[in-house]
C-alpha cells in the first residue's frame, strides 16, 4: 500500500550523498514501497537540504525491524551522553 | 497488432503555462490514434511508468506521460524527485489538473490524434486520473488502485490528498477501476463506497478487485507485482479503451 502519511522532522547535521558532504536541514519518515529493498514496504528515511536541490539527499530503505532496532539504538546511545 | 513506436522526452505547457517535462510514447503510423495521459505513480516519473507509455503506444495509442515534479526537481533522478515533493506535500490539485489538461491538449495537437482523450493513473495517480476525469471533458479514465477518492486521510498525513467523492456527479467519462482486494488505501470498503457513489449518480463505470493482490500490482520490478492481476487488469484496460477511444 502507499500510506502517504509522512513525518517531517526539523533537523541539523551533516550528512554525506553523492557529491560529498552537505549540511542537514530536514528529514522525512514514511512507510511506503521502496525504490531498491527487496520488500513490499520499508521504513524510509530521506536526510535531506531542499535549500540545495533535489540531489542533496541520504535515503535509506528499512524493513520494520531493522528500524526499531534502529531507533532503540539512537535513543541509547544519546541517553548515554546526557 | 503490435505498433512501431516512437518515444522521447519533450517540453509541453502544464498548469499556468509552466512548461514542464514529460514523455511522448507514440505509433509511427498515419493513425488516426486515441490518446491516452498517464498518470505516473507517487514514486515519480520513473522507468515503470515510461514502460507503461510506451506499451500504449505499442497498442496503438498516443501516450503522453507529464513528469508532475517538474517543478520540484526538474532533471533529478526520479527517487529524489519523489522524495523532494514528498517533503513539500505532494502535487496540488488544481495543479495536477492543469498539466493533464496540459498534455491533453499536447495530444490531440498531433495530426495523427483522432481527437479522444483517456487518463490512467496509478497509486495516488489513480486518485489524480479520477480528479481529472471529474474537472475535464474526457472520453474515459482508469483509476488503478487511487487512495483517498473517498475516506478520510489519517490525521497528520503530510500530503495534500483530500477526499473527491463530492465531484462524482461532475465525472465527465466512463470509469475503469482497478483494485487489489488486499490493499488498504483504497480498502474494499472505500472502493465499495465509491462504486455506490458512481451507481447513485448514474454514471457508467466498471471495477474490478483482484484476490491476492494488494497496491501496485501492476509495477513489475516490485514484490508487489502479481501476475494474474495485471495480465488480466491489462485486458480489461485495452477494451476499455478500445470501446471509447476509437
Amino acid at each position: 500500500m502507499c500510506t502517504y502519511e509522512t513525518q517531517r522532522v526539523e533537523l541539523s547535521g551533516s550528512g554525506k550523498g553523492p557529491s560529498g558532504w552537505f549540511p542537514l536541514s530536514a528529514a522525512t519518515v514514511y512507510f511506503d514501497h521502496p525504490v531498491h529493498a527487496p520488500t513490499e514496504h520499508t521504513l524510509n528515511i530521506d536526510f535531506l537540504n531542499p535549500g540545495l536541490g533535489p540531489g542533496s539527499r541520504v535515503a535509506v530503505e528499512l524493513d520494520p525491524g531493522s528500524a526499531c532496532a534502529l531507533a532503540e539504538a539512537i535513543l541509547a546511545m544519546v541517553g548515554k551522553q546526557e | 497488432m503490435s505498433y512501431d513506436l516512437k518515444a522521447e522526452t519533450i517540453s509541453i505547457s502544464g498548469h499556468g503555462g509552466d512548461r514542464i517535462e514529460a514523455y511522448l510514447a507514440q505509433p509511427l503510423g498515419a493513425g488516426p490514434y486515441g490518446g491516452v495521459v498517464v498518470i505516473h505513480h507517487l514514486p515519480g516519473y520513473d522507468e515503470g511508468m515510461k514502460e507503461k507509455a510506451r506499451r500504449f503506444a505499442a497498442a496503438g495509442y498516443i501516450a503522453c506521460l507529464p513528469n508532475l515534479y517538474s517543478r520540484e526537481a526538474p532533471g533529478a533522478d526520479p527517487d529524489d524527485a519523489a522524495a523532494a515533493a514528498r517533503a513539500q506535500g505532494g502535487v496540488p490539485d488544481e495543479r495536477l489538473v492543469g498539466d493533464v489538461d496540459g498534455a491533453a491538449k499536447h495530444i490531440k495537437s498531433l495530426s495523427t490524434a483522432n481527437g479522444k482523450v483517456a487518463t490512467i493513473g496509478y497509486c495516488s495517480g489513480g486518485r489524480q486520473s479520477f480528479l481529472a476525469a471529474c474537472s475535464l471533458k474526457l472520453d474515459a479514465a482508469v483509476d488503478c488502485y487511487g487512495a483517498f477518492v473517498v475516506g478520510t486521510p489519517p490525521e497528520g498525513m503530510g500530503l495534500r490528498a483530500t477526499p473527491l467523492v463530492h465531484m462524482v456527479k461532475d465525472l465527465s467519462c466512463p470509469l475503469l477501476g482497478l483494485f487489489g482486494a488486499d490493499d488498504q488505501h483504497p480498502s474494499p470498503a472505500e472502493v465499495a463506497e465509491l462504486e455506490m457513489a458512481l451507481s447513485e449518480a448514474g454514471k457508467t463505470y466498471e471495477f474490478h478487485t483482484y484476490p491476492g493482490a494488494s497496491h501496485a500490482f501492476f509495477e513489475v520490478s516490485r514484490p508487489s507485482y502479481r501476475h494474474d492481476a495485471a495480465t488480466d487488469g491489462w485486458e480489461k484496460i485495452f477494451a476499455f479503451f478500445s470501446q471509447y477511444l476509437s
